[in-house]
């Protein structure tokens, strides 16, 4: 598959956006829910979009996703122009260079602990057997999970699953990894050890982490802190200083 | 592969109750259909053997034009001893061919010298004839298994109606070809149980016997009654004599000979037929049931799982993987389901088999026990057909899977 690479971007950003908007509906009720956003975003970083709800944090985890395109602009993901895609490319740019983390932790409730880290390398990227054990174990190892890994997704906690599911995302060495509210169905003590765990597999891979939040006291975690309301960008923060957006 | 067909397995174990009704389902389809195709085929094989065994011979070969006026027994249009003599040649050479034997039929009056009353005959050589009827012996419910010079065998109604019994003797009258009359007396030798189809209430005498009734110098033939060695090579052997006596004409040149097998000479092939008809009938039935019940279970599959779906897909897992996934799911049903179905199927055929419950009355013939017996290739094939219709009743739920969008499959509850 040969994918389409931006023209004149820098690919030192893991993410460029250029007034990229996103309206859903039509006919007469059409609902913006992003408005002329722009931003880059640099990698290994640990970035936050931060936002009341509607605020429009998770449709632009979707687009930076390939999960949904902009109704304008531009969006440029790791050195992608992801417009470009088409259904199956977008599937494949996914695997290739992105993880997933869901609020919800989406684990498939077939397969265990292990099974599902496993996943994405034997379904999406054909990883051989012997280089998949690797992989998977050392992920297991790095979330605290190896001892877990026989059990099933009902037989484990809400902070383990979603240990599983920061494994999940990892195994495969993405580049980006989207995490669309990780902490919003966990208690605070095990939402810190969530995003720790992330910051700490950040450190460790120099993947990109972009999250999103409501929480108030999960942000401060964060690196950068992009505000968004009423789909639009309303401000940016880095720690140790501001900028306004 | 094989981590699909995990995938697929563990998501039928998930939801057991719904397998378990589904597999069940499939499985007694294919228990009916063998059961079906067991008892009705082995009773159509019964029948035509009973047939083919004891009255007319896998074939028959005729003077030219006899068939069309069997029924009248023709004299003046039965094969001539040079014919006979040609066609005995041909046959003998033939290694397809068991036996044959030369028939003279007739119909003439039958008298006890108190009653009398109409009969058809047939003049036999009977260690041919036993040869290529080989369940004629069977036939015999009186007197000895055989047929001797000066002897009749008598159809077991007419020796009823008429009150002959073994021993007795009896007259034959029949009217030969120049219209003259002649009788001959005959001890009664043996009863004939009736059977199904045409010849089935004929007597039998031996053929010499038969000539001198019918003041017949030479030997002529109405038919030739031929058992072939494999049955199954009955239509391929019937086109092959056929070519073979079709350069035999006659002193207008026209085709000497006609040869037709046992299904144009039956009825009862048209009963066979609708036995093979009804049997793609209940197949099809089969292939409803098996098709509705893995649609059924499919869809609701891809409904309860839109959310497992949008993630998979999320992670960048290609549509055609998708497709897979559920395309084996419904694959993994069909295969569980006729496995299961086949076991359970020949396990009772088996039982049926030695037990011999299966016992049905057939025109006057009582009590006719069932063997039933199913060819290996036939649960080759309904599994075949079982399977390529799971496939084929998964594909649509499948693709409904693989063509939704992961964000919307994501937002879905």
């Amino acid at each position: 598959m040969g994918l389409i690479v931006a023209e004149n971007i820098s690919k030192d950003y893991q993410v460029v956006a250029t007034k990229v908007s996103k309206d859903y509906g039509g006919g007469d009720v059409v609902v913006r829910a992003l408005r002329d956003v722009s931003f880059e975003i640099e990698p290994a970083s640990f970035v936050s979009f931060v936002g009341p709800s509607g605020s429009g944090k998770t449709t632009l985890l979707n687009l930076i996703g390939c999960l949904d395109k902009p109704t304008e602009g531009n969006l440029t993901v790791v050195g992608t122009d992801v417009l470009k895609l088409d259904r199956h490319e977008s599937a494949q740019f996914r695997g290739d260079n992105l993880g997933f983390i869901f609020q919800d932790f989406n684990l498939i409730p077939v397969l265990t602990v292990y099974e599902n880290i496993e996943y994405p390398l034997i379904i999406v990227k054909n990883t051989p057997a012997g280089e998949r054990r690797k992989r998977v174990m050392a992920v297991l190892e790095a979330v605290g999970m190896v001892d877990q890994k026989d059990k099933y997704p009902d037989q484990i906690s809400g902070g383990q699953k979603q240990r599983v599911a920061v494994a999940r995302a990892l195994v495969s060495d993405p580049k980006l990894v989207l995490a669309d509210e990780p902490t919003a169905n966990l208690d605070s003590k095990t939402a810190y050890t969530i995003i720790n765990l992330m910051k700490k597999m950040r450190d460790e891979l120099k993947s990109t982490f972009i999250f999103s939040t409501h929480d108030q006291k999960i942000v401060g975690e964060a690196e950068i802190i992009y505000s968004l309301a009423d789909g639009e960008l309303v401000g940016k923060q880095v720690k140790g200083g501001k900028q306004n957006g | 592969m094989g981590n699909l067909f995990k995938i697929a397995v563990r998501n039928l174990f998930r939801y057991k109750r719904r397998t378990l009704l589904t597999v069940s389902l499939i499985a007694i389809g294919v228990i009916f259909v063998l059961g079906y195709i067991s008892i009705s085929g082995s009773f159509k094989n019964m029948i035509i053997s009973q047939i083919t065994g004891s009255m007319i011979g896998d074939l028959q070969v005729h003077r030219k034009g006899y068939v069309a006026s069997i029924e009248n027994l023709p004299l003046n249009m039965n094969l001539k001893p040079q014919a006979v003599k040609k066609l005995e040649s041909i046959l003998s050479q033939q290694s397809e061919v068991e036996a044959y034997s030369p028939r003279i039929k007739f119909g003439g009056m039958f008298s006890t010298f108190v009653e009398t009353t109409n009969i058809r005959l047939n003049g036999v050589y009977p260690e041919k004839e036993f040869k290529a009827v080989p369940l004629l012996a069977s036939r015999i419910t009186e007197g000895q298994k055989a047929l001797n010079k000066g002897e009749i065998l008598l159809p077991e109604l007419l020796a009823r109606g008429m009150k002959a019994k073994i021993g007795d003797m009896i007259v034959i009258v029949a009217t030969n070809q120049d219209g003259s009359v002649n009788g001959k007396q005959f001890k009664v030798g043996g009863i004939l149980e009736s059977a199904t189809g045409p010849g089935g209430r004929d007597g039998y005498v031996h053929i010499e016997d038969a000539m001198e009734v019918l003041r017949m110098g030479e030997t002529e033939i109405s038919e030739v009654a031929i058992r072939l060695k494999d049955f199954g090579k009955v239509e391929a052997f019937t086109e092959k004599l056929d070519g073979l006596l079709s350069g035999e004409v006659n002193k207008q040149g026209k085709p000497a000979f006609e040869v037709h097998s046992w299904q144009q000479l039956s009825p009862f092939y048209n009963i066979a037929r609708m036995i093979d008809m009804m049997t793609i009938f209940i197949q099809v039935l089969l292939i409803a049931v098996v098709l509705i019940s893995i649609m059924n279970v499919m869809i609701m599959a891809v409904y309860e799982r839109i959310r497992e779906i949008g993630t998979i897909a999320a992670i960048g897992t290609l549509p055609t993987k998708i497709l897979s996934m559920f395309v084996m799911e419904g694959f993994c049903l069909g295969v569980i389901g006729a496995v299961i179905g086949n076991v359970i199927g020949a396990a009772i055929i088996f039982i049926l088999n030695v037990s011999g419950w299966v016992t049905f009355d057939f025109s006057r013939q009582k009590g006719l026990v069932l063997s039933p017996t199913i060819d290996p290739m036939n649960m080759l094939v309904i599994s075949a057909i079982v399977i390529f219709v799971s496939v084929a009743a998964s594909l649509q739920p499948a693709l409904k899977a693989s063509r939704m969008e992961p964000i919307k499959a994501l937002r879905h509850v």
